[in-house]
């Protein structure tokens, strides 16, 4: 089926194309960009962009899809049909699952289930280390060659720095990069909440800025060291955007990722023990979001995530200390992320670039509207104001700190592979 | 008058009137307990439940007291035999037991928030009994009833408190209590155990004992958790004893007629020498009037109100 969208806004950092143009696909390909009203297409499904921002599919390379092993918080296809309700077109998926995505099989099962009954692009993550364990490496040649497109431990920080040290040496035969959660154990220890003044008062355990701080040092200091990718996931301090900048202006080779609620919430948003608000790393203050901010606005920070970690609603409805880290994003990301543009911390392009262009440069698939290239595509609409509403969500859980918050803009088609 | 919240949960916020209302009311109950038949009928017919998630004596036994000698029926039900043993949550439990018309719900957890997490989902009255680092809200008022006794007033005094900050609920409910009741609050510990920005709740932060105590109307020292050593918070109680103990010549050096506070359990010779514990201190005092206060929380939750007590 060949689609002729027409009269949109295109924005595809990756030509540095910004203008109102139309776009042909034809054959799950991008065909051609042409004028409005100059590309002829008989047959074609015609869509109406007036208004709309055509831009290229939004990937977001950091989301928790629960399968296999914790299919009843979220399984391929549930998670895949939030990301494309989201407006994404594709998504990483971490190897936090049971078993671990560490071997070929376990990859294997993975994409076929996304074949089979997902609605957007799943581009899995394998395990740095054997069983994520910290101790071996995990056969990450193979796990290339199954369809890797990164390694990462996330959620079980790679505490040895010398297993770091040779995962990132290793990881250059194939020039994966090594997506490095980072958390020093002994400094977070039990900690719930970031360390300060409302862990105080809440009488929580804080985790401490030092505790992700140090291990990003570490992680930039390896990558010298190795010439290793590494890419440092969900930054949430102002140590860490001021490093990871220092790094890049020395040429380290170092990307980096933030989430909305780090450029939107902080620590406050615990106050009343709403476990909605308990993720690692934790919230932090208004000189943290502000830092972030920041990063995005200058670069530093190359990447817009969600780390979609989807929790049963019984398992967050609990004390807070029993309660497990993480909320759910593909579903509101893009309408969060465009209040950084609505604030003028970012344009249009930057954001399209934050969310599409650099994850796919990062990962080696997609990003782009270029001819020829596979026909991933989001359609926003910029102006549409929503709310969110959690038992709305495709996704299977409802783990959100931003129910009820009214949003402005939203993506109204998302085509993947030339598929509406 | 009457309390704002159905619930006490914590100190912090509450105003200074309720405060002084429920002292008010401890006062007008504590004369109970002096009699030869120590029973009220206020809340006959109440039914109180102390679900303790952690060990207590003193705090369980006070709340147990307070009840029955309002003639409430109350029950208590521990860690030990209770269905957490078997896997069932906080939150199935606290049902279970109010689907069996609970009144009052006492709760103590070494989860901080837990109290406040079933009184957002239960119709009962929860009074906080301590929850994790957070706030032991009845512990504080009765230090405050003893030393509103003690003094007369509370406004104005100054008052240290000595030792583990960071890990101590009796700390942070007392802060709050204190300083809306326009007291001074000095805060005394290694910066180990100090709470990152504790200052902003307007106490002042000391390292040194000596001169956290100088010139002070009344000390609270603090229960050492002795298993604090294993993660580096304090290289060992000899050392502590030395730098944060209360002793003797301590106490004389602090001035004339100084109250010496301990909420209990203590450990006798590490964070109080017993000399002082034994000669100098109000602890026993300060467990008598926990049960007036209790009893003062109980009936005002209850819907009472101070011309009836």
């Amino acid at each position: 089926m060949n689609i002729l969208i027409k009269n949109g806004h295109i924005i595809d950092p990756e030509n540095s194309v910004d203008e109102k143009l139309d776009l042909l696909v034809a054959d799950g390909k991008i065909a051609k960009l042409g004028k409005p009203g100059a590309l002829s297409a008989s047959g074609a499904e015609q869509i109406d962009a007036a208004g709309k921002l055509v831009v290229p599919g939004l990937i977001d390379m950091h989301v928790h899809l629960r399968e296999p092993g914790f299919e009843y918080k979220e399984t391929i296809a549930t998670g895949t049909a939030a990301a494309r309700t989201g407006g994404f077109t594709a998504v990483c998926c971490m190897p936090n699952t049971k078993p671990v995505n560490d071997c070929r099989s376990v990859t294997e099962f993975i994409l076929a289930e996304a074949a089979k009954n997902g609605s957007a692009r799943v581009y899995p993550v394998g395990a740095i280390t054997k069983g994520s364990q910290g101790e071996e490496l995990a056969e990450i040649g193979e796990l290339r060659d199954a369809g890797c497109v990164g390694i990462s431990d996330d959620g079980r920080p790679v505490m040895n720095a010398a297993m770091m040290r040779r995962a990132l040496e290793y990881s250059t035969i194939f020039d994966l990069p090594v997506l490095s959660h980072c958390e020093d154990m002994s400094l977070a220890a039990k900690g719930v909440m970031n360390e300060g003044f409302v862990a105080t008062e809440l009488g929580l355990r804080g985790i401490p800025n030092a505790a992700e701080d140090v291990m990003v040092a570490r992680d930039l200091a390896l990558a010298e060291l190795t010439g290793g990718r590494v890419h440092i996931c969900h930054v949430s301090t102002a140590g860490a955007v001021r490093m990871i900048r220092a790094a890049k202006d020395r040429g380290v080779r170092v990307t980096a990722e933030t989430c909305p609620h780090y450029f939107l919430l902080t620590d406050e948003a615990v106050r009343g023990y709403d476990t909605s608000a308990k993720m690692n790393p934790p919230l932090r203050t208004a000189d943290d979001r502000a830092a972030v901010r920041q990063g995005l606005a200058d670069g530093t920070i190359d990447v817009i995530v969600t780390d979609h970690a989807p929790h049963a609603s019984d398992e967050k409805a609990v004390e807070f200390d029993a309660a497990p880290f993480g909320i759910v994003g593909l579903e509101t990301s893009l309408g969060l992320s465009l209040k950084l543009v609505e604030e003028r911390v970012l344009t249009l392009t930057d954001l399209v670039t934050r969310m599409s262009t650099a994850p796919g440069r990062i990962i080696g698939r997609g990003g782009t509207l270029s001819v020829g290239a596979a026909a991933d595509i989001t359609i926003i609409d910029p102006e549409m104001k929503w709310t969110v509403k959690a038992a709305e969500f495709r996704s299977k859980s409802r783990n959100t700190p931003f129910e009820g918050r009214e949003l402005k803009g939203r993506a109204v088609r998302t085509i993947v592979g030339g598929v509406l | 008058m009457a309390l704002s919240s159905k619930d006490l949960l914590g100190l912090k916020g509450m105003p200074a009137d309720e405060i002084r209302l429920i002292l008010d009311t401890a006062a007008t109950f504590k004369d109970v307990s002096e009699r030869d038949i120590k029973k009220v009928p206020t809340l006959r017919g109440k039914t109180v439940i102390n679900l303790f998630y952690e060990a207590s004596t003193r705090t369980r036994t006070s709340f147990e007291l307070a009840g029955k000698r309002l003639s409430a029926d109350v029950i208590n039900i521990s860690t030990s035999t209770s269905s957490a043993a078997k896997g069932e949550t906080l939150l199935d439990t606290a049902r279970n037991i109010e689907a069996m018309k609970s009144d009052i719900i006492i709760v103590r957890h070494s989860c901080s928030g837990a109290p406040h997490f079933l009184a957002g989902r239960l119709e009962s009255s929860i009074i906080n009994a301590g929850d994790g680092f957070h706030e032991h809200p009845t512990q504080a008022l009765l230090d405050l009833f003893t030393l509103r006794e003690k003094l007369g007033r509370l406004e104005g005094i100054t008052v240290a408190i000595v030792g583990d900050i960071l890990h101590s609920r009796v700390a942070r409910s007392n802060i709050y209590g204190l300083i809306a009741m326009g007291a001074r609050v000095r805060l005394c510990g290694p910066p180990t155990m100090m709470p990152a920005g504790i200052e902003r709740t307007g106490a002042e932060v000391y390292r040194n004992m000596d001169e956290a105590i100088k010139g002070v109307q009344a000390v609270m020292m603090l229960r050492l958790q002795l298993e604090r050593q294993a993660a580096g918070l304090f290289p060992g109680v000899r050392e502590y004893a030395r730098l944060y103990g209360m002793n003797r010549a301590r106490l004389e050096a602090a001035g004339k007629g100084v109250i010496v506070m301990h909420p209990g359990p203590m450990n006798r010779g590490v964070e109080i020498a017993s000399d002082v514990a034994d000669n100098d201190s109000v602890i026993l005092e300060q467990v008598t009037n926990g049960v007036a206060v209790r009893m003062a929380v109980m009936f005002l939750l209850s819907g009472g109100n101070k011309a009836e007590a």
